[in-house]
Formats: C-alpha cells, sequence, structure tokens
C-alpha cells in the first residue's frame, strides 16, 4: 500500500518518457515536467504510440488508453508539481543541473514530498545533498526501456530516513516493478559490472584476443547470454560507453573502468555503434552482420 | 576438404567427461589428430609425423598452447591448434569450443579443425593462443568482483543475482552460478589467470579462497 497518488517526474528525455509511462499506467496522476515544450509533445506522442502497441498486442484493454493519457498531465512550468506526493528527476547527468532542480523543487513542493533521482552514475548522497531534504530523498534507477524494464536499482543515501525509504519502496511494487536495495556506491549493481565487463571485453579486441564475432558468439554460447558484449556495445554506443567509464573511473578509480583508448579512436573514426551504421560490428538496413 | 580424424585419449577430458558425437566420429583412418584428456599437451610430444596431418587438436588446460608447440620470434605456428570445450566447474560442459591458434598457424589446418567440431554440433569461436582465451578471461574478473562486491554488502546475494537476471537477461546471477558450479574450482581457475596476467581482477576473492581452503579440510 501507498499514500502516494500524484508522481512528477522532472525531465521528457528518453528515460524520463519511460518512467511517465509506467507511473500512468499503473493508475497514477502522473505530472511531467520539461523545460522544452516540444520534448513534452514528443513524449506524449511517444506514450500514446506505445500503449497503442500495448493495446494492439493484448496486453492493455483499449478503455484503458484515454484513462492513461488523462492521467500523463505535460507542463513547462516546475510549479504544477506542487501536488506531488513523489518527485523522480531524469534530468542530463549534471550534479549541478540536479541541485538546481531539486532547490527549486524544495521551494514549491509540501513538506511530505519524497524526492528521487534516476541516475546512474552519480551519488545519490550527493544529490540529496543539495536538495533541501536529504533525509526524504531517495534512489531510483529504473533500466532502459523503463516501459519494458521491471528492474528498479532502489538507494537510500546516508542521510535517507527507512521510513522514506520504505514509502518508495512500496510504490515501486504499486507500480508493478520489483525494486532491488543496493548501497549508494557508483553503478549500483548492474552498472558497476557491466561497464568494466565491456571494457574488459573491448580490450580483447584492442590487444587482438579475438574478433567481435568470436567474442560474442564464445559469451552467447559459453554463458547463454542474450548478447553478447560488442552487440551490447554497440546499441549502447561508444559515445555513451565513454560517458559512463569516465563516470565510473573517476570515482572508483578501478582500472578496469578506465576507457580503453579503442573506444576514443572509434567515436572519432564515426564508428559510434548501431545508430551510425558501424561499431564492432557493421550494420545496413537495421540488420547485424558479422555477428 | 578432409576433415576425418584419429582421437587419442590420454584420460580425464574436461572437455569430454562422457561420450559424444564428436568422440564417435573418429576413426583409424582419419587425416587429422585429436588429442584429449588431461595429458594431451605431452601425447603432442610423441606424434610421429605432425607436419602430414590435416590439422592436430590439442585439449588446453589453463595453459597456452605455447606450451606445447613452443614459440619463436612471434612467427610460431604450424597445423597445431589447442582447443576446450568451455565448461563451468562440474557442471556439463557446454555447447563451445574455443580454438586456439598463433601468429603462423596454417588457414587449412584451423578450417578443417573447426569443420570438424562444427559437424559435431559446435558452435566455435576462434581466438589466439592468450591465457584464459575468451570466456574464462572474460567472466573471472566479474565473478571475482561479484564476491568482493558481496561481502561489502553493496546487495544481498538475492538481489545481486536478481539484478543481472532482471537487468541484463543473464540466464544465472554470479552467486547462484558459482555455487552451482563450484567456488573451488572458479579459485583455482582464477588463480591460474592471475599469475599467467598478473592483474588483481584475477586475484582469487576471499570467499574463493576460503572455499578453497576448506576443501582441504
Amino acid at each position: 500500500m501507498t499514500d502516494i497518488k500524484t508522481i512528477g517526474i522532472a525531465g521528457a528525455g528518453t528515460m524520463g518518457a519511460g518512467i511517465a509511462i509506467v507511473c500512468a499506467r499503473a493508475g497514477f496522476k502522473t505530472r511531467v515536467f520539461d523545460l522544452q515544450e516540444a520534448s513534452l509533445t514528443r513524449a506524449r506522442a511517444q506514450t500514446e504510440g506505445f500503449l497503442r502497441k500495448s493495446v494492439e498486442r493484448g496486453k492493455l484493454s483499449p478503455e484503458k488508453l484515454p484513462q492513461i493519457m488523462d492521467q500523463w498531465l505535460g507542463t513547462t512550468r516546475l510549479e504544477d508539481l506542487a501536488d506531488c506526493d513523489l518527485v523522480i528527476e531524469a534530468v542530463f547527468e549534471s550534479l549541478p543541473a540536479k541541485h538546481a532542480l531539486f532547490s527549486q523543487l524544495h521551494a514549491i513542493c509540501p513538506q511530505h514530498t519524497i524526492f528521487a533521482s534516476n541516475t546512474s552514475t552519480i551519488s545519490i548522497t550527493e544529490i540529496a545533498g543539495g536538495s533541501g531534504r536529504p533525509d526524504r530523498f531517495v534512489g531510483m534507477h529504473f533500466c532502459l526501456p523503463a516501459q519494458l524494464m521491471k528492474l528498479v536499482e532502489m538507494s537510500p543515501g546516508l542521510s535517507t530516513s527507512e521510513a522514506t525509504f520504505d514509502q518508495a519502496w512500496a510504490l515501486c511494487e504499486a507500480l508493478g516493478q520489483k525494486p532491488v536495495r543496493t548501497q549508494d556506491t557508483t553503478g549500483f549493481i548492474l552498472n558497476y559490472f557491466l561497464i568494466p565487463f565491456n571494457n574488459d571485453a573491448i580490450r580483447l579486441v584492442e590487444q587482438g584476443v579475438a574478433e567481435p564475432a568470436d567474442i560474442d558468439l564464445a559469451i552467447k554460447t559459453g554463458m547463454g547470454y542474450a548478447m553478447g558484449p560488442m552487440e551490447l556495445l554497440d546499441l549502447v554506443g561508444m559515445d555513451t560507453q565513454k560517458l559512463l567509464c569516465e563516470a565510473m573511473h573517476a570515482s572508483t578509480h578501478e582500472p578496469r573502468a578506465a576507457c580503453p583508448p579503442l573506444v576514443r579512436r572509434m567515436i572519432a573514426a564515426g564508428w559510434l555503434g548501431k545508430k551510425s551504421g558501424r561499431g564492432f560490428h557493421t550494420y545496413a538496413d537495421n540488420k547485424m552482420y558479422g555477428a | 576438404m578432409n576433415t576425418t580424424y584419429q582421437l587419442v585419449n590420454t584420460g580425464d577430458s574436461r572437455s569430454f567427461p562422457t561420450s559424444h558425437a564428436f568422440l564417435e566420429a573418429a576413426s583409424a583412418e582419419g587425416a587429422g589428430l585429436v588429442l584429449i584428456g588431461a595429458e594431451a599437451g605431452v601425447a603432442l610430444a610423441r606424434v610421429q609425423e605432425v607436419a602430414k596431418r590435416t590439422f592436430v587438436a590439442v585439449e588446453l588446460g589453463n595453459e597456452c598452447l605455447g606450451v606445447h608447440t613452443g614459440e619463436s620470434r612471434g612467427q610460431e605456428g604450424s597445423n597445431v591448434v589447442g582447443f576446450a570445450r568451455f565448461r563451468l566447474g562440474q557442471s556439463d560442459p557446454s555447447a563451445l569450443i574455443e580454438l586456439v591458434r598463433q601468429p603462423q598457424t596454417r588457414a587449412e589446418a584451423l578450417a578443417a579443425a573447426r569443420a570438424a567440431f562444427e559437424a559435431a554440433g559446435f558452435k566455435v569461436a576462434v581466438c589466439q593462443d592468450f591465457p584464459g582465451r575468451i570466456v574464462n578471461r572474460l567472466i573471472r574478473p566479474y565473478l571475482n568482483a561479484a564476491l568482493r562486491r558481496l561481502d561489502e554488502k553493496l546487495a544481498t546475494a538475492d538481489d545481486l543475482d536478481k539484478t543481472l537476471c532482471l537487468g541484463l537477461g543473464y540466464p544465472e546471477g554470479p552467486i547462484s552460478l558459482l555455487e552451482r558450479t563450484g567456488l573451488a574450482d572458479h579459485h583455482d581457475v582464477t588463480l591460474d589467470l592471475y599469475r599467467a596476467l598478473g592483474q588483481e581482477a584475477y586475484a582469487p576473492a576471499r570467499r574463493a579462497q576460503v572455499a578453497k581452503l576448506r576443501t582441504a579440510l
């Protein structure tokens, strides 16, 4: 059970839009804030498109679609989040930007409102420290795409009260998600293991141990993984992998988290991954070759 | 391409603990030669006229192929290839053959060995002659990190496993996988790689060391 009725989402990018779908679909009044009207328009259209597909696939009853869209309220005014019981932040990964957002929200929202961050690389305690209410602050890291992935990594900061964490946990379950509890350390669980693992795979290519297609085949066949590391990196994108490495290595100094030089060379060559048609594999017509 | 082969079984093969179509397909007149078992590398030294074979495939443990063939100036390579069927601890061996080549390995020999394994239903990944080949080289640091982070209370064992299964679609989380396949075995493999590579990430995690010491009790 949860007392939370209205949820605010700050940032209508890919993650924010996905989290908003989860909230509205679960029956919560969902207020989506973004400074850009165009981002809101796009997020709303994507939401409607996603839900229509859900109806076509029999995962959602047709009469639910307009009800969910009625719960989805976009705004460019932060003041409109004043009636939210929980605000989930999903803006870009910048500590000053997140502090600025939360200090404004702190002035707007009532005392009981819980603040949450969907950050993947910044410390929850550090963001909470500039929020005005570190005891009512919690990490809620959704996976991409949030509307399809059930996992949410939930982290208490050093100052987070157990009552706040419990409320946020109950809300997460009420959303139909599957929360796990993790410490507030860099990368939480998923990225802590994934970023260095992917770097290790890149280093095998760098060192000439094996070709990307052989690495993918070996990991998929030997470990039963659905996707090999090189295929996954092509989806993540070299530019994103570099940012993830920089964030993780800067805070942990673990050698495996350091960005392999090959990533920088691939970025310079325009081999960003699937989105640019070439990464560790070559892509055409969205089909995969060499794997 | 002639992909027939003779088989020499020196016993205690990790790749083939039980009978398999690949072993049954061997014939006394085979043009290639497959050496399996714990002493496969030793057996290679006794093979007459190695060069006349279409290929010679030597089952490897955690060691490099060069231990058995010798190496010279980065120009080593012949018709001798190494292989191992990937297997975690005492679990059933997988369908993966890691096929090990050297810089100057003959392309026809590599192709013939690959075809022989593929004919028996294996997936074949080719790699150069480095410690741990592909899968062990990649997963041992990950498994050590999982054990270390469990000690550091990043999350419970169940939540660690659940996160990697739900978040990345892994069929099994690291803690459950190590419990099922043997922490002491993980210790032995990762210690070999630590000695070979000298990187801290391969040093056996505390829980693996404990499990190893307990096997001696």
